[in-house]
């Protein structure tokens, strides 16, 4: 087929409806983490002693913390859905999450005494925070993973670890109110491997429903 | 241009299209040409590119300019094709004002690998395509023919185009 004539059938193809991508990745955002707190509220629940928790700066740091690694991960999605996008001034941000760890764990270490460094590492509930992350992240995942296939990533599998980071970051946020472990030396071990098992699968999802 | 089209003006739409087809050809044929292909496949390169523009127009920006968006695309668009021949991947190039600014004649002999898979088509999409990009018929003459409505000449013609949009991706190997 001739280049003018494959033109001519697509400026016959109608007009769709526009698709407003951030509009729909913010939807997608909404309904997965509704059905995150759903799961969350029917299975897991608040911990018991949530109001002692609210009164110590290491649950403080938690949540903080999720919050400020979820909200550069999405804006980041958000922008690799795009051909032309320019993430590197908005992945720098990535780093603030991290930088607030390391200065939580610093500062721990320096507050507890050494004997007690291992236990708090390990904590109560290492297995059930690492399963229980990933669990709470994939409604949010999959919804995202939904919404960028109208998008048009040009690096689709890096784009879909990004969703799953994001999806992790959601997850903590939902999840650090519940978990029992408050010490940064717990926070900075269990919930980055939650992350890294959420990136891997929004890499996989990414490269296998991505492409375009 | 792009706005207009968006907004449905089909003539501005078209101009636009093969604005960009040329600016796309002169840069598939310097990208093919530092691989070491040949121009063989060129024209699929600038199709898919187009095709792939038209199904994300979307995610440009309007407050955004064009040339980087379209460059994006036609880059991708071109590595991948050479990577799936199997050639080595090129590098990025350096002067997209350059290969946009230099518009090229279409070789009116060049044909692709489209009309093959033309043939992947259910009968009635492929008629439709057929009946508007080869025999240059309108929607409402194709509808006509066919006597069907527009609205559905119309709906046929965007699946035909979007499921050429995924077989192309799988038939190329």
């Amino acid at each position: 087929m001739r280049t003018s004539e494959f033109i001519a059938a697509l400026a016959a193809d109608p007009v769709p409806e526009p698709i407003r991508l951030g509009r729909r990745i913010a939807a997608a955002l909404a309904i997965g983490f509704a059905a995150s707190l759903a799961i969350f509220a029917l299975l897991l629940g608040p911990r018991p002693d949530i109001a002692a928790g609210v009164n110590s700066a290491r649950f403080w740091l938690k949540l903080i913390d999720s919050f400020a690694f979820a909200l550069p991960s999405i804006l980041l999605t958000l922008r690799l859905a795009r051909p032309d996008a320019k993430p590197r001034a908005l992945a720098l941000w990535l780093i603030a999450p991290f930088v607030l760890l390391a200065a939580g764990v610093v500062v721990e270490l320096m507050v507890v005494p050494q004997s007690e460094w291992l236990s708090r590492l390990v904590g109560a509930n290492a297995m059930h925070c690492t399963v229980t992350i990933p669990t709470l992240a994939a409604p949010v995942l999959a919804a995202l993973i939904v919404a960028l296939r109208s998008g048009a990533p040009l690096h689709p599998a890096l784009t879909g670890a990004l969703a799953g980071a994001a999806s992790a970051g959601a997850a903590a946020l939902i999840y650090a109110p519940s978990c029992p472990d408050d010490s940064p030396l717990f926070v900075a071990t269990w919930y980055p491997l939650a992350t890294l098992i959420c990136m891997g699968v929004g890499a996989i999802a990414g490269r296998r429903f991505l492409a375009w | 241009m792009m706005r207009a089209s968006i907004a449905g003006d089909e003539g501005a739409y078209r101009r636009l299209l093969e604005d960009i087809s040329r600016s796309v050809r002169a840069m598939a044929r310097a990208a093919f040409a530092r691989a070491g292909a040949g121009d063989a496949d060129i024209e699929d390169a600038v199709q898919e590119t187009l095709l792939a523009i038209h199904l994300k127009r979307h995610t440009w920006d309007p407050g955004q300019p064009l040339a980087p968006w379209v460059y994006a695309i036609a880059r991708h668009k071109v590595v991948d094709l050479l990577r799936r021949r199997g050639r080595r991947r090129i590098e990025p190039l350096e002067n997209v004002e350059e290969f946009l600014a230099a518009p090229e004649a279409e070789d009116p002999h060049a044909l692709s690998d489209a009309r093959k898979l033309l043939e992947t088509l259910a009968p009635r999409q492929r008629d439709i395509v057929t009946s508007i990009s080869l025999d240059g018929q309108s929607i409402a003459a194709t509808a006509k023919r066919l006597s069907m409505s527009e609205v559905a000449v119309r709906v046929a013609l965007h699946r035909a185009l979007k499921s050429l949009g995924a077989t192309w991706r799988r038939s190329i190997g």
